[in-house]
């Protein structure tokens, strides 16, 4: 990743950050375009499971994507209305439903590390490195990885 | 040739980079039969491309890559050095397109080694030299072997078709003195075009694109509004919001309009094509183009080039013949490709016509045996026609030589697929020794269609108007009822079986109850759609309307999900998918394979699975005309032994599981056999069996049978047609009677006077087969071809003492029929027997209650006699 490695003279790197079935992440801040709330999601028929569904955003269609059910996880059972994060790539747009969305943390290069070496290999998959934050840690979502569903359908 | 070579440069490029990645996951899965034609595919447009801009030796690359890879697509197995032997052959493809790209020539150099490699390995030897990283994928000597061992035959039909190419006659040599210089017509729009380029202002695409996308989304808002009055009703902005409309369709029209191009653009560099064509292939060939000013959409524009461009070097290479060949047809010297461009309806249509030799349907048919594509048994059912629509499928090639210029079995499907992509259809309009005929038509514009908004399952679809052919509302009250064969549902729409497609099935919805309780229990709506010949219908819960609708492709993620064609958003803000007709077509493609597949198993013991269709044999007895007998009234078919036939009273007879059988045969004389056995089929009659001796079985096969010529002749009920051939179908009863010597169905008792029937049935098959059964049996019959029929034989004061009568009829049903023949104080007293082809419980129990005596299923010819002359004892009809 040479972006990464221009990003060391910088001091710090903005993080949006997300809660997904208890678990922090971060999306790079550059990436996310908006966030709102999924409505009116319809599901799309003999899609990957990961994809929610489609809506209409002010006009646009965006592709809704499951983060729970790209990780794994167990679907929400907390009956509060999930928040999704919009991306834009390549000129389509997406969203990313998580359960929660939080601040945004600009943090220093120093609390990174790569992923653990025994991370599930789904994770691994989608997670740039982790950020050791007081908190907790907080995963770093590589979002170009976690768009490209065709890597399970290989591995399936 | 500048702006030609820049775009094969871009166009090879992309290829190249796609074919990379395939070709690895090819290597993965070389089942993958689909992959390897896309992979060929590629390979092949190459080629083709190379060897018309003269640039040899990538041309000579291509071609060894190909023929190897046509080995594996015929079946060779496919091995890792074949696949890297490939991938490198691709490597110096694009080092060759680098140094094109740089000099503008190729440079200069030598592929024999890769050559040599892509041709031992074609030839069925492991590659001289395999990287010895490659041995521990299991390349044993065994492998090699088999695959050494697969490979004759292939090897075989090649030089097959090479000799029957050389045998065919060759232009005698004709001196390259007269270059065609016919061939290079110019389009004719130029002239008009100089005149109106005065009037022409250049707008970049990207402009119009932007143009398009804003009025998408301008008629969108307007939809929205729309969609918002309609719910609230009254509204003062119901007015202004017309106006709006109208506007933005006008708005939408200019601006589709400014997109539009001649499609003279797209036919720019077909003269140089045929030209060169000409040279190639030694023929003299002629282009006509007319209609080139006709405009289409840039975008279809642009996806018609290809699939044209083939056709046309199809024509030049398979469709016309040499120039001795057409001399010594009596044709003109020179052969002729005719395009002509117009538009009709929503649809620009394209008519791509030869003079040539026509297609050789017995050429397609050998080659669809060799493909199996189909099998001989199936192949004779299909006219002409329809035979020829083979060229159509994957892997097809009516070549029977392999030229530079085409024919390796690419042809027509990729012209297919890429029609059909854009939702257009190819057809073949005619054949003969006199020429070729195909017919392109495709939508006017991809952007903005007429769309139908369906729901299954409580989901909304979106079906393009184009494909649309009609609405059936199905369900008890409407006359229309879906039936089930073994789940597949099917409709009977003007005496045509539509083979169903349950929508909420086929995308797996969520909830989607089983097409047979949804059947059972709704009001359901078949959307008739028509795909190129192919009709069918699709199962939904409801239709809404027709709307504009802007399509928006699918996100790159959910490009994979082929139902699909795009998304869009309707007026109430729901995004909801847009269905793509050409992938419904190919399930029920599919689906139908499988049944003709299944129909070849069928045994004697099958009977007739629905009342729409009849399950046939066919046979041949006595003359070469096809004989057809309803399989439900056959009890066995059996070969006898003919030293097992015994003369007796001037009778042939046999001795049959402990008793004699009569054989009889069609024209009274049994053809004479010297040894071996005789096929008869043995009906049964009263416990008593009867075998009709005939001469061969042909097929069995499951039909819509409609009786087109009535006959008086005796023993025959008249002629069908069944898949395109006519067939003589045969009246049972009478060679019963012979067989049993007029003892068939005893005469009801003291049968002094006929008892009078009336049989109501709509189908008339099923009138004529009945008919003489009951005349034979002694009653004095008359034919109501439906309720209202038999309700007016009522009315001019016929009177009868049985009715038999169908339950499934069109219009007025069986049971609304015995109910009015209850009510009525005469007729009140006769007793009703209920035929139907179906037997549930429901079904009996409303007919006992509308008040039928008895309920009889259509075939049970045994019990339907029976009845009658329960019904005539018990209700003293007879007496």
């Amino acid at each position: 990743m040479s972006a990464e490695d221009n990003e060391l003279e910088q001091a710090t790197e903005g993080f949006v950050t997300v809660v997904a079935g208890g678990q922090l992440f971060g999306l790079r801040l550059e990436r996310v375009r908006d966030v709102f709330v999924p409505r009116g999601l319809s599901p799309v028929p003999l899609a990957p499971p990961e994809v929610a569904g489609v809506l209409n955003l002010r006009g646009r269609i965006v592709t809704a994507i499951d983060l729970r059910r790209r990780l794994g996880l167990p679907p929400r059972a907390d009956g509060r209305a999930p928040v999704a994060v919009g991306i834009e790539e390549r000129g389509e747009l997406y969203g990313l439903i998580v359960d929660q969305v939080g601040a945004v943390l600009r943090l220093k290069r120093s609390s990174y590390e790569a992923n653990p070496v025994n991370l599930d290999q789904r994770w691994g998959q989608v997670c740039a490195g982790v950020h050791r934050l007081d908190a907790g840690l907080m995963v770093v979502l590589d979002v170009d990885k976690v768009l490209d569903l065709s890597q399970f359908g290989v591995a399936a | 040739m500048d702006e030609l070579l820049g775009e094969f440069l871009s166009e090879t490029g992309e290829g190249l980079g796609q074919l990379d990645v395939e070709l690895v996951r090819f290597e993965q899965e070389p089942n993958n039969a689909e992959m390897l034609n896309t992979i060929f595919r590629l390979v092949h447009t190459v080629k083709g491309t190379c060897g018309f801009l003269g640039l040899n030796r990538l041309a000579k690359l291509a071609h060894a890559a190909e023929t190897l890879m046509g080995q594996y697509r015929d079946g060779a197995p496919v091995t890792v050095e074949g696949v890297s032997v490939i991938l490198a052959s691709i490597d110096r493809i694009k080092q060759i397109l680098a140094g094109l790209e740089r000099d503008g020539a190729e440079p200069p150099g030598s592929d024999a080694d890769l050559i040599g490699r892509l041709q031992t390995l074609a030839l069925g030897e492991a590659d001289v030299a395999p990287p010895a990283v490659y041995e521990r994928f299991g390349q044993t000597p065994g492998a090699a072997e088999s695959q050494g061992r697969g490979l004759p035959p292939v090897q075989a039909a090649l030089e097959e078709i090479e000799r029957a190419w050389r045998a065919e006659p060759e232009p005698e040599a004709e001196p390259a003195s007269r270059p065609v210089t016919n061939g290079a017509g110019a389009p004719d729009g130029n002239g008009k075009e100089t005149q109106a380029r005065a009037q022409t202002v250049r707008v970049s695409v990207d402009t119009l694109e932007h143009l398009m996308t804003t009025v998408s989304e301008l008629v969108l808002t307007r939809n929205q509004l729309l969609d918002l009055v309609r719910r609230t009703g009254e509204s003062e902005f119901k007015t202004p919001l017309q106006r709006l409309s109208s506007v933005t369709a006008e708005l939408q029209e200019g601006i589709m309009k400014a997109r539009m191009q001649p499609i003279a653009n797209a036919w720019q560099k077909l003269p140089r094509l045929v030209r060169e064509l000409s040279l190639d292939l030694d023929k003299k060939i002629e282009l006509d183009m007319t209609g080139g000013q006709t405009e289409l959409d840039r975008q279809v524009l642009e996806m018609i080039k290809d699939p044209l461009t083939h056709m046309v070097r199809n024509s030049a290479d398979h469709g016309l013949e040499s120039p001795a060949a057409r001399v010594a047809a009596g044709k003109p010297e020179t052969g002729r490709i005719k395009l002509s461009a117009y538009q009709q309806g929503g649809y620009f249509v394209i008519e791509v016509a030869d003079d040539g030799r026509g297609l050789d349907v017995q050429k397609i048919r050998a080659k669809a045996i060799e493909n199996s594509l189909a099998t001989p048994a199936e192949l004779d059912r299909l006219s002409d026609l329809d035979t020829n629509k083979f060229i159509f499928r994957a892997g097809f090639s009516t070549a029977s030589a392999i030229s530079e210029v085409s024919g390796r079995g690419v042809g027509m499907d990729v012209v297919r697929n890429n029609i059909e992509l854009i939702g257009g259809t190819v057809e073949l309009k005619s054949t003969s020794p006199a020429g070729t005929t195909f017919i392109i038509k495709i939508p006017l514009t991809l952007a903005i269609m007429a769309a139908l908004i369906v729901e299954a399952s409580g989901h909304r679809f979106a079906i393009p108007q184009y494909s649309v052919v009609e609405l059936v509302r199905t369900g008890k009250a409407s006359g229309h009822q879906i039936e089930l064969i073994n789940e597949s549902a099917v409709l009977r729409l003007r005496d045509k079986l539509l083979p169903l497609l349950d929508l909420a099935q086929l995308l797996h919805l969520e909830g989607a109850s089983t097409a047979l309780e949804r059947v059972a229990n709704n009001i359901l709506t078949v959307v008739v759609i028509q795909i190129g010949a192919r009709l069918f219908g699709v199962l939904v819960d409801s239709v809404f309307r027709t709307e504009e609708i802007v399509v928006k492709p699918m996100s790159s993620l959910l490009r994979d999900v082929s139902m699909f064609s795009g998304n869009t958003i309707l007026g109430d803000g729901s995004v909801i998918m847009i269905i793509d007709p050409n992938a419904l077509g190919s399930v029920v493609g599919s689906v139908e394979g499988q049944a003709g597949e299944a129909a070849n198993g069928v045994t004697v013991s099958a009977t007739v699975a629905n009342e729409g269709k009849t399950a046939l044999l066919l046979f041949r007895a006595g003359s070469p005309a096809l004989k057809g007998v309803p399989l439900s009234l056959i009890t066995r078919l059996e070969e006898i032994d003919l030293g097992a036939i015994e003369r007796c009273n001037d009778e042939d007879v046999v001795q049959y599981r402990g008793a004699l059988m009569p054989l009889v045969s069609i024209d009274g004389e049994r053809a004479k056999r010297d040894k071996g056995v005789q096929p008869a089929l043995v009906f049964t009659e009263g416990g008593r069996p009867v075998g009709l001796a005939i001469d061969e079985i042909v097929d069995i096969v499951e039909e819509r049978l409609e009786i087109e010529l009535h006959s008086e002749a005796p023993g025959t009920i008249g002629a069908a047609i069944i898949k395109g051939r006519a067939v003589e179908v045969v009246d049972v009863s009478h060679y019963l009677g012979r067989g049993l010597g007029q003892r068939l169905g005893a005469k009801p008792e003291e049968a002094s006077r006929e008892v009078k029937l009336l049989l109501v049935d709509d189908s008339q098959f099923f009138r004529n087969m009945l008919a003489p059964l009951f005349a034979a049996s002694g009653y004095a019959v008359t034919l109501a071809a439906s309720a209202e029929e038999a309700l007016a034989l009522k009315e001019k004061g016929a009177s009868f003492e049985l009715i038999v009568s169908d339950l499934d009829m069109p219009g007025m049903d069986g049971i609304t029929l015995a109910e009015r023949i209850k009510a009525d104080p005469d007729w009140g007293k006769i007793p009703l027997i209920a035929l139907s082809s179906h037997s549930s419980p429901l079904l009996v129990e409303k007919s006992r209650a509308a008040g039928f005596v008895s309920y009889v299923g259509k075939f049970d010819r045994q019990k339907l006699m029976t009845t009658l002359h329960e019904c005539c004892r018990r209700w003293g009809v007879a007496a």
